[in-house]
């Protein structure tokens, strides 16, 4: 793999990053608010991995956080190759990245399922479970011994923003980054929800999720949709990954661990198995982190977000939008 | 005749435990052929072992002269054979019209309107339920819906397992007429599982009777609905 130069700053999910200073005069709540939607947004789209996949195989993808590093390094390697060749409009360059990065990416979430996950179904409960927590870790070696373990910066891509609102008083600033990254997500959820709601192949795979022999006894090939499972979950974080780069500048080895417990808990907190309750959870979490950083400390915004979890697993302990189980049998 | 589908020697495990003893079976293209036993005999093991789950261990399974006693299961379900399994496998999380949809799948949707508009015909109960989450509805209601689903498979061998059980008995009947009108003039072949011996062995042309995981007894439906072993294990106060 190409080798990336280095950077010094070492960012933080929740903060703004450095490139996205807002002025003084908006005050402290709207910021949080842009930022923590935005930040909950790449959440939400990594959180919709785990739901997913959960939900069909019933098992934690731990190595998923980590295929959205891979997703962020390949995004970042493309954009790199494309300015090497010259590509440097800007919406064309991020064009090709999008799509360039999530078949890399899914191809990497193809893989891991083969090699890692389907060996191993049928056998008991936790031997997965123990291959994805090895696949993760071997994800994060490699792109550690092939890119180095510092930070990988990206110049500015997209720069610029907007104000929106009254000029003298209720205004908020959105930077581009920020609107490319919402609306993205919002794209990507409405076209996924179809997917899965309309389509042959999502309704193969909710049939899957209900009942995987039943789905199999009419004629449904269980493994290559649980394949395309791991390849729409891995599209995704590709594209969580590109948006991270855009957002924060930097990336390195570490950022899929971290990213990737926010978006499991996000998944946990919406109702793991369900598509809008990861979105919503992502969401959520986002938004914790940013108020508690911003209203309190920046140290203690993880603690914030956790305690929240555990408030709301106490009172409805399958999330947010998790199904009661009632039907009959 | 030539056998649509036929087992030979079939062995079957859970684990240790045999289900299956070496079973033989034939179903002749346009037969109606029904398995009756006691609870526990390998009925449904049978059935499943057909679409290789539990896979026979020893013997063979023959479908239209082809060896499927290997292939996967959603191979053998492109073969054009349907089944209504024991307890039903409605998708609870999914409307009525989608399960259905689940069926046609693998006719790639090719006839999928017309079938639709059968179906509503044969069990109007679905049309009006059209929308209603498969989970939510009634014993009997699940068990229409999963012999419908089946059919919109457009199968050559249907294969039904207990499709009278939990019906109420004018809906049984109405079943058992279902399946005898769809062999008379589409020419639908059926292998049948029922507790219901008295009914099913009626509608039968040949029947099987199974005990412990073999075999025990075959015959013409009537014939062995003369015989005294099956009155008296099978019918004697069982109706
Ligand atoms: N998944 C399983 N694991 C272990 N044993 C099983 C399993 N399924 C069935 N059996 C056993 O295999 C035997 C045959 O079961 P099967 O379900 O085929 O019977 P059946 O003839 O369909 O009975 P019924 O009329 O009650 O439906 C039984 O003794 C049952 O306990
Ligand atoms: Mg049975």
């Amino acid at each position: 793999m190409l080798r990336l130069p280095n950077e010094r700053a070492r960012p933080s999910f929740g903060r703004p990053p450095p490139t996205q200073e807002t002025p003084p005069a908006d005050g402290v709540f709207r910021p949080a608010l842009v930022n923590g939607v935005t930040l909950g947004s790449i959440y939400g789209l990594i959180a919709i991995g785990y739901t997913m996949v959960y939900g069909i195989v019933g098992m934690i993808n731990f190595a998923h956080g980590d295929v959205f590093m891979i997703g962020a390094f390949l995004s970042l390697i493309v954009f790199l190759a494309l300015t090497s060749i010259g590509i440097t409009f800007v919406p064309l360059a991020l064009l090709l990245v999008l799509f360039v990065a999530m078949a890399l990416t899914a191809l990497y979430g193809w893989t891991v399922e083969r090699v890692a996950y389907r060996p191993l179904r049928g056998s008991f409960r936790l031997a997965p479970l123990i291959s994805a927590i090895g696949m993760s870790i071997f994800l994060q070696n490699y792109a550690q011994v092939t890119q180095g373990a510092r930070f990988k910066p990206l110049p500015p891509v997209v720069t610029g923003g907007h104000k929106f609102g009254a000029v003298d008083g209720f205004g908020v600033n959105i930077s581009n980054v920020q609107i490319i990254i919402v609306l993205l997500t919002v794209a990507l959820m409405v076209a996924f929800t179809l997917i899965v709601s309309r389509t042959n192949l999502g309704r193969a795979q909710r049939a899957c999720e209900q009942d995987r022999k039943m789905a199999a006894l009419l004629g449904v090939d269980v493994d290559r949709t649980i394949s395309l499972t791991f390849v729409m979950g891995a599209a995704l974080a590709s594209v969580a990954g590109l948006m991270y780069l855009l957002y924060y500048g930097v990336v390195d080895f570490y950022i899929g661990f971290v990213a990737g417990v926010k978006a499991f808990t996000a998944a946990v907190l919406g109702g793991i198995g369900s598509l809008p309750g990861a979105m919503i959870g992502g969401l959520l979490i986002g938004l914790i982190e940013t108020f508690w950083s911003a209203y309190f400390s920046v140290e203690y915004k993880d603690v914030a977000a956790f305690s929240i979890l555990i408030i709301v697993l106490i009172f409805l302990p399958s999330g947010l939008l998790g199904r009661p189980e009632v039907e009959k049998v | 005749m030539t056998a649509l589908l036929s087992l030979e020697g079939v062995t079957a495990y859970y684990g240790s435990i045999a289900a299956l003893k070496g079973v033989d079976v034939e179903v002749s293209e346009g037969e109606i052929v029904t398995l009756i036993g006691a609870n526990g005999a390998g009925k449904s093991t049978l059935m499943m072992t057909i679409f290789g789950s539990p896979q026979a261990r020893d013997g063979r399974i023959v479908y239209d002269g082809r060896d499927i006693t290997r292939t996967p299961m959603h191979e053998i379900a492109r073969l054009k054979i349907a089944q209504s399994p024991e307890g039903r496998r409605i998708f609870p999380r999914m409307s009525v019209l989608e399960n259905l949809k689940m069926g046609a799948a693998v006719t790639q949707f090719a006839h999928y309107d017309e079938d639709l508009e059968r179906m509503f015909a044969i069990f109007p109960r679905l049309k009006e339920r059209a929308a209603q989450r498969g989970g939510t509805l009634s014993g009997g209601e699940q068990q229409m819906l999963a012999i419908a689903r089946a059919l919109m498979s457009r199968p050559r061998l249907l294969m039904l397992d207990e499709p009278s059980l939990g019906l109420a008995p004018l809906v049984a009947k109405q079943i058992f007429s279902v399946v005898k009108e769809l062999n008379e003039k589409d020419g639908l072949t059926v292998f049948l599982v029922e507790q219901n011996a008295y009914h099913a062995l009626k509608l039968a042309h040949r029947g099987y009777v199974m005990v412990n995981g073999k075999i025990t007894m075959s015959g013409g439906g009537r014939e062995l609905l003369e015989k005294p072993e099956v009155r008296a294990a099978y019918l004697e106060g069982g109706r």
